[in-house]
């Protein structure tokens, strides 16, 4: 449906995209997610038409929609866009649901029918004749989108759209999304820097980082086997660990961290410079004279350099040579009994080690 | 002290007993200054929103031209229309000078650039996501236009005010090409609130000038309210 091919803009002398990649199918949600400043904004203002790509083209339905300059408006009336920040017209919730169907010169008795539905959808009934401005943030936002959805585009851009929300419209928004797209079959593109809606909402992830997409894939994929340091890093993998593989062979890999070796399965040859990404919540902990039952696993010992709170967790990093973090309940700390400077044992299976290439320069 | 304050006891005797001279001065006053301020919004609200919305070589050289002629003194636009409407001057077979029409021409001159610039800034005070919207929802440029202004609507009503204010206000162009002539006729006189204070004060006539003053005063304050109320829409 959407086919960007090595879309690049640049503003002065900043490249924000260089060479974007990917497709969107009809029907799917595709979250662009990414690190502030990353040009996911830029990505969904090109889509709209509300900007001009540099180099590559955006194709829709196999149309390159910034060639056709006669054609923008009808290409951009096949979609919709709900920004980052709740903007409202100055008028009444009504007025600013019509403007959409006004501009396409839909009838008035028409446009009140389409309105109600649309406030019913996002849970505003009733909501017709407040000003819009006086709505709160999460209420704007549902306008906006209401705003949009009475046009009943074929494509829904969002750019950022619950980033100024507290958590309660937040769910609505996202609820909203999933509802939209599965009763209505509606494409949907979203971007967040938010990597856990990424994976609530979307059938398929492109993670924008410096410009291009460093990964595509999955939710699964992406979280599970992340392409690169930096998305692994960006989906919050808690441990990252550069190393050089040493030993090879039936899929399994010793990997030389600082002189540790760590038993890994990977299909990287020897002598290849790899990251480790392990999952905090892959690592055991255990008292040193405790039980550790690794046959053929990686055990550590190491000392406790700090034990931090997170919500209803504590972070335990332990010094092995290397760092390893990972996140304990409060109780499981309290029940190890352990404190900075500690001694314990950590272990991990090698199948926890997802291995990538480390990447130069 | 006495004769200020006896002026102005019979100043306000002229108000309250709706003296006709006084009163055919202030109406004349706002006649002109209206019109003035109505053509002045015909060409400053286009003008200025052309500006604004288009993308050109020298824009900002232009809006930074047009915020100086705020400053464009009374007199000089008054010498201005003057020289042009004058027997020798290119218009002069118009036979405009010294008549009302003259008049609202020198007003319309005056707040020109105030109101143009005004409505450049109320323009690009719209919120830039709102502008988005717009073209996102698939406005065609009309109804990009229509919408944007109507975003800026009060700021637009504002500056329609300010514009009045400053003509109302004049005096410079006004006595120039005016020349203050109070004739037999409503149309064909020139005598304005600005115009007849000057006067009446040189020749003594105090009450009368400050029952003008108070008149003046009064429709500025009126004006300046009117702004007020609208910005805090």
């Amino acid at each position: 449906m959407i086919e960007l091919i090595n879309v690049s803009k640049r503003f002065g002398d900043t490249e924000v995209l260089q060479g974007i990649t990917a497709r969107v199918e009809r029907g799917e949600i595709f979250a662009v997610i990414g690190p502030s400043g990353a040009g996911k904004s830029t990505l969904l203002r090109l889509i709209n038409l509300l900007d001009s790509p540099d180099g590559g083209e955006i194709q829709i339905n196999g149309i390159d929609i910034h060639k056709k300059k006669d054609q923008h408006l009808r290409i951009r009336r096949m979609m919709g866009m709900v920004f980052q920040k709740p903007a409202a017209f100055n008028s009444t919730v009504y007025e600013n649901i019509a403007v959409g169907l006004r501009f396409r010169g839909v009838d008035e008795e028409v446009i009140r029918e389409k309105v109600r539905d649309v406030l019913d959808m996002v849970g505003l009934s009733g909501y017709e004749e407040r000003r819009a401005r006086t709505l709160s943030g999460g209420e704007m936002q549902r306008v906006a989108l209401a705003r949009v959805m009475v046009i009943e585009p074929e494509i829904l851009l969002m750019d950022e759209p619950t980033a100024n929300l507290d958590p309660v419209s937040v769910e609505k928004i996202e609820e909203l999304v999933l509802r939209i797209n599965r009763d209505l079959g509606t494409t949907i593109v979203i971007s967040t820097h938010d990597m856990y809606q990424g994976q609530r909402l979307a059938h398929r992830i492109g993670v924008l980082m410096d410009g291009v997409f460093a990964q595509v894939g999955t939710p699964r994929e992406i979280f599970t086997v992340p392409a690169s340091r930096e998305v692994a890093r960006f989906v919050g993998i808690e441990n990252i660990i550069d190393g050089v593989v040493v030993a090879g062979g039936n899929g399994r890999s010793a990997v030389d961290v600082g002189g540790t070796l760590i038993q890994v399965v990977s299909p990287f040859a020897r002598g290849e410079d790899v990251c480790l990404c392990i999952r905090s919540e892959d690592l055991q902990i255990a008292p040193v004279d405790g039980r550790v039952s690794a046959s053929d696993g990686n055990s550590f010992p190491g000392t406790v350099m700090s034990i931090t709170p997170r919500g209803p967790f504590s972070r335990v990093t332990v010094d092995c040579g290397f760092a390893l973090s990972s996140i304990l309940s409060w109780k499981v700390v309290d029940g190890l009994d352990i404190r900075e400077g500690s001694r314990v044992i950590v272990s991990f299976a090698p199948e926890a080690v997802h291995v990538v290439r480390a990447t130069r320069g | 002290m006495y004769e200020i304050i006896e002026g102005f006891l019979e100043a306000i005797r002229l108000i309250v007993m709706l003296d006709p001279d006084v009163m055919a001065i202030s109406a004349r006053s706002i006649i002109i200054s209206f019109t003035a301020t109505i053509f002045a919004t015909l060409i400053a609200v286009p003008l200025g929103a052309a500006i604004n919305l288009g993308t050109f070589p020298g824009k900002k050289s232009l809006i930074n031209l047009i915020q100086t002629l705020y400053a464009l003194p009374t007199v000089i636009v008054g010498l201005l229309i003057f020289l042009l409407l004058s027997r020798a001057g290119p218009f002069g077979f118009l036979r405009l000078l010294f008549t009302p029409t003259a008049m609202i021409i020198a007003q319309t001159v005056l707040i020109l650039p105030i109101m143009t610039g005004l409505t450049i800034s109320a323009l690009s005070g719209v919120d830039p996501v709102i502008k988005d919207t717009l073209r996102s929802l698939g406005a065609t440029r009309l109804q990009f236009l229509v919408n944007v202004m109507k975003e800026a609507r009060f700021a637009i009503l504002a500056t329609v005010a300010v514009g009045f204010g400053r003509a109302i206000s004049e005096v410079g162009a006004a006595i120039l090409v005016g020349g203050n002539i109070m004739a037999s006729s409503f149309r064909s006189s020139t005598r304005v609130l600005t115009t007849a204070i000057s006067l009446e004060t040189s020749m003594g006539n105090i009450p009368k000038s400050i029952a003008l003053g108070i008149i003046l005063l009064v429709i500025a304050l009126g004006v300046n309210l009117v702004i007020t109320t609208i910005q805090h829409r």
